[in-house]
């Protein structure tokens, strides 16, 4: 091979420098986030289905509402539900700043996740609960996906006003 | 060992391949569960109407707490900021006088009065909406049951509705109207910057079947009712009094009869 030893060196130093972040973030904690919701409450679908295909479902639930008036869903188990994003943060969002009595009780406050490179919480206490500490937001921030649902909508109580 | 450059490019296709496969095997396994069976359905009270109508009773609005009232009533409940200038300025339900109201049909020897007497305006959720034509998106469409409403994560800000609109009845918000909300709502959404709003016809009252909020406020100034329905007081009073629409001309076909003179005749 014409230049071959260059060659080899050169592909070598420049797989190490694309492999950087591998090495460099080799062994370090990589907490998940923090997903904590009422235990015994279910999800309008099953989880692994909301997991793999919550998007879609607002998605639809926003069309579905938006255009054909429709306002009640009416999921697998032949459950009802508002069509509304309200109904999501009944479980998945908190504000203990104003109901104490639920903040003791309710694991969303919790601060475990401080120590989750993740999530901004290392200020968190119970007494005020960023919106950054919610549900949807530590599993967002995890995978770097931004929602803009609260430029509009509105937490609870006019959080985000 | 030593490789051609037929082969290189043999084993490195080959490679490709297999990576692209693979993803696209992840992709089909992992994350696509089989759509969960579900249904939609209306709201159990909702107010069921084919032909979002509304008939302004001139009569009724004699000083002007009678239109702030309802003006208010309007600007409260949708979260509706206001700006300290005209440029930036929100407005779902307004009025204006004769002469803008009714271009078309201003002359100067119009009855005092009539020149002088404000009226309320809104959006006419228009039988041939000019801003539904316009809007390249899809954001603004037509519902089934007369309104001409707005899907706001759809607006691209373009403003082409705006231009279509003869009766100005839209709005943009250029500054985040968050800041400017006097009374904040928590049970109705806001609007961000960069998107087009307008009344949407109190959708969200329909469906509980209440009045649109400044119908309620208007000690019967406004008359909300469907117009397809015959026992309805608005297809009474537009069937058998003399009511006049704004910019007919235009070919809209707006839903806001204004009923001038009412008093005396009914
Ligand atoms: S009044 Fe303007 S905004 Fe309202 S439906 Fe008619 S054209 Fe559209
Ligand atoms: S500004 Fe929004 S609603 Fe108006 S035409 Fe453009 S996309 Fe449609």
């Amino acid at each position: 091979m014409y230049k071959g030893g260059r060659i080899i060196a050169s592909l070598v130093v420049f797989v190490a420098i694309l492999a950087f972040p591998f090495f460099y973030n080799l062994g370090k904690a990589n907490a998940g986030p923090v997903i904590n919701v009422p235990t015994g409450s279910q999800c309008v679908e099953p989880v692994a289905y909301m997991r793999a295909n919550h998007m879609q479902l607002l998605n639809q639930w926003r069309d579905e509402y938006v255009r054909q008036g429709k306002t009640v869903y009416v999921n697998s188990q032949g459950k009802s539900f508002n069509i509304n994003i309200d109904t999501c943060l009944q479980c998945h969002y908190s504000n203990s700043s104003t109901t104490s009595a639920t903040a003791v009780s309710h694991p969303a406050v919790s601060t475990t996740g401080a120590s989750n490179p993740a999530v901004n919480t290392t200020e968190a206490s119970n007494s005020v609960v960023n919106p950054s500490d919610q549900f949807c937001v530590t599993c967002h921030n995890y995978a770097s996906v931004e929602p803009t649902c609260w430029s509009c909508h509105n937490l609870p109580e006019g959080a985000n006003q | 060992m030593s490789i051609n450059r037929r082969q290189f490019l043999k084993r490195a296709g080959a490679v490709t391949a297999l990576g692209l496969g693979g993803s696209f095997a992840t992709i089909g396994i992992g994350d696509r569960l089989a759509s969960a069976a579900s249904e939609y359905e209306e709201a159990p009270n909702a107010d069921k109407i084919k032909h979002w109508a509304m008939v302004v009773d001139m009569s009724k609005f004699k000083t002007e707490e009678d239109i702030n009232r309802v003006i208010q009533s309007c600007d409260k409940i949708h979260n509706i900021p206001q700006m300290d200038n005209s440029k930036d300025e929100i407005k779902w339900i307004w009025y204006d006088d004769y002469e803008h109201t009714f271009a078309d049909s201003e002359n100067e020897y119009l009855d005092e009065t009539m020149k002088k007497m404000p009226f309320i305006v809104m959006c006419n959720h228009c039988e041939n909406p000019a801003c539904v034509r316009a809007c390249p998106t899809g954001a603004t469409f037509k519902r089934e049951d007369g309104i001409v409403t707005m899907d706001f994560h759809r607006c691209i800000g373009c403003r082409f509705c705006m231009g279509a609109c003869p009766f100005g009845a839209r709005s943009f918000n250029f500054r985040d109207p968050r800041p400017f909300i006097k009374d904040f709502n928590p049970n109705f959404p806001t609007r961000t910057q960069g998107v087009v709003e307008k009344c949407l016809g109190c959708y969200e009252r329909l469906e509980n079947g209440e009045q649109p909020a400044c119908a309620e406020a208007s000690n019967g100034g406004l008359i909300f009712g469907d117009l397809s329905d015959q026992n309805s007081e608005v297809y009474k009073i537009v069937s058998t009094k003399f009511t006049i629409r704004r910019k007919t001309q235009f070919g809209t076909q707006p839903n806001v009869y204004y009923l001038v003179g009412g008093g005396d005749r009914a």
